[in-house]
């Protein structure tokens, strides 16, 4: 039987080894055009130049659900939600891509189990936003509740503004970008995968981590149990960069003061490998 | 589960009565076995308001031909010990058959009062003070208020909740707000568990504070009774619950003219907050914030150990 251990050293050290292993973006792929074009079989074929719209105020979750899948059924790549008034578990499962622009705010469990759509929010998302979201991009412009991306997989789950508690607890990959502050426990259990706050970081911060990157632009609280400061690469700085711009919240950031968080020990029996890559080596 | 909901208008009064009702409404789900609500009006200046129960909604249920007529009896000595007392009252409205509400005007010790009337059978007290009123029974927010005739109370702030019963019986005395007997006018709705409940239950028993139910947060409504009687300000009262009480817990305090809010210490339950220049909301939920204040506003959730108290 083959050794299973964490083979990553050198781009442990690098600061890189989290990016390769996360939702749709995991290197199981052999060139990037079969990832671009990855798509699940039943996933409709829309078209982004096609765009409508639709009003959420006198509809339910469910009703706002199917109206987004039967809108891609007709072909619509861009949707616009206009009035979602908080509700929850709005946008959740949409496993293709899609661009998908939300006026307002909304409730507990939005964009759940996401795999490959566009998302902006002009409001703000309650608890458990993005859980388990597995690839795409998500925009909220303003607060998010607690357990915001909780065991996220892949893709980046941005908000702009400051977060609650538990930040990306059981994370498993990805990257959660927070333009604010973020509670206590965040990065709680965190497995995978990076997340950025820009402003302070409450208690706890990284709790039980076994592996993954936490980087923090302001003030820590304290750190949790087996979370350790780090010393920040160059590349990780430049990482650092190109992210921020990407999302409009390099501006007046220093990325090169950063503290960089990682776990310093990890689980006797952790490892960062994706089931099927253990099979390959078993 | 539960739901809990609060607002406090600053400077000025509002349709308290209709605000908590659309807001307790839209947090349903979270709690479906029972609502309740503690609004506030401009405080009476020379008389109080009392509004107690002599049964539960079940007994009547339960109770057959005789239930009816021992709750004319109850109030019927209830009314007596009042007279006892030299209790004057000045209106008497009845919103269900075992529930009434009094205006009334008294120079004596409202603790004996207070006392001598729950010695009643099954009676108890849910309000007494000057501004408060509190509502609470079984059935949703709608349905609660519409009983109580609740739509049109103008007032200045209130407090609500929606309950999922998992401590304690499904019945109006384990249901929330709780009226911080005896100190006037204080109410406490709580969403969460308290895990040093009967340790801290006998301490404040052997101080002399009553307990009418077994439920867990009717401890923080004797808790913060204790701490106010000794003088600590509400903002106190708060912080030191964050230390003194173990559990995952947030819970909201209404006094005559304030608003508080306190978190524990892993944040483990939901509360968002909408704050500005005249108005304060909080809810479990954004969606019952959302029923008072359609347009798009900013919102947050407060932190761990985060304390805040407003004022009218």
């Amino acid at each position: 039987m083959a050794d299973v251990k964490n083979t990553g050293d050198t781009s442990y050290e690098m600061g890189m080894h989290t990016e390769q292993l996360s939702g749709r973006s995991q290197q199981i792929f052999f060139d990037s055009e079969d990832a671009e074009n990855m798509a699940y079989p039943w996933a409709p074929d829309v078209d982004f130049n096609r765009r409508t719209e639709f009003d959420a105020a006198e509809l339910n979750t469910k009703e706002i659900n199917n109206q987004i899948r039967d809108l891609m059924k007709e072909g619509f790549g861009s949707i616009v939600i206009k009035n979602p008034g908080a509700k929850h578990s709005v946008a959740v499962g949409i496993l293709s891509r899609l661009n998908l622009i939300i006026e307002g705010s909304l409730g507990y469990f939005g964009c759940g189990l996401i795999d490959g759509p566009n998302v902006r929010i002009s409001g703000r998302v309650g608890w458990s936003f993005g859980e388990n979201m597995m690839a795409g991009t998500v925009l909220i412009e303003k607060n998010a509740g607690s357990t915001f991306g909780a065991a996220i997989r892949g893709g980046d789950l941005v908000c702009k503004g400051s977060v609650g508690s538990r930040t990306g607890i059981d994370m498993k990959g990805g990257t959660i970008i927070v333009g604010g502050n973020t509670g206590a426990f965040s990065g709680f259990m965190m497995q995978r995968g990076r997340m950025i706050i820009c402003g302070d970081a409450g208690k706890n911060l990284g709790d039980s981590m076994y592996d993954g990157t936490i980087y923090v632009g302001g003030k820590i609280a304290d750190l949790g149990v087996d979370a350790v400061q780090d010393e920040l690469t160059e590349l990780e700085t430049a990482w650092l960069k190109r992210k921020l711009s990407q999302y409009g919240l390099l501006e007046q950031k220093n990325v090169a003061q950063f503290t960089k968080i990682v776990a310093g020990k990890q689980l006797w029996s952790y490892d960062n490998l994706e089931p099927a890559e253990k099979k390959i080596i078993l | 589960m539960c739901g809990i909901a609060g607002l406090i208008h600053r400077g000025t009064q509002s349709d308290i009565g209709s605000e908590m009702t659309s807001m307790l409404q839209s947090l349903r789900h979270r709690g479906p076995d029972s609502t309740g609500f503690a609004v506030y009006s401009v405080p009476h200046a020379d008389s109080y308001l009392i509004r107690f129960k002599v049964a539960e909604q079940e007994d009547i249920a339960a109770g057959g031909f005789k239930i009816h007529q021992e709750i004319e009896q109850r109030k019927v000595e209830v009314d007596r010990r009042l007279a006892e007392l030299g209790v004057s009252i000045l209106e008497e409205e009845q919103a269900t058959e075992y529930a009434f509400r009094y205006r009334f005007s008294f120079e004596g010790d409202l603790e004996n009062l207070a006392k001598y009337v729950e010695d009643v059978e099954d009676t108890e007290i849910l309000s007494l003070g000057s501004a408060l009123e509190l509502i609470k029974d079984l059935g949703d927010a709608t349905s609660v208020s519409e009983a109580y005739k609740l739509g049109g109370f103008h007032g200045t702030h209130g407090i609500g909740h929606t309950r999922m019963a998992t401590e304690s019986d499904v019945d109006i005395r384990s249901a929330h707000p709780y009226w911080a007997f005896p100190y006037n006018d204080i109410s406490v709705v709580h969403n969460g568990q308290i895990t040093n409940y009967w340790i801290m239950r006998r301490e404040m028993e052997r101080k002399g504070h009553r307990f009418m139910s077994s439920c867990d947060s009717e401890l923080l409504a004797v808790y913060t009774a204790d701490n106010l009687s000794n003088g600590a300000t509400l903002e106190e009262s708060l912080r030191s619950s964050i230390i003194e009480i173990d559990g995952v817990f947030t819970y909201l305090v209404a006094t005559r003219n304030e608003l508080g809010m306190a978190k524990d210490t892993m944040a483990a339950k939901p509360l968002v907050l909408y704050e500005s220049d005249d108005l304060i909301a909080l809810a479990s939920e954004e969606v019952a914030i959302r029923a008072i204040l359609p347009q798009e506003i900013d919102t947050y959730d407060p932190y761990d150990e985060e304390v805040r108290v407003w004022q009218t």
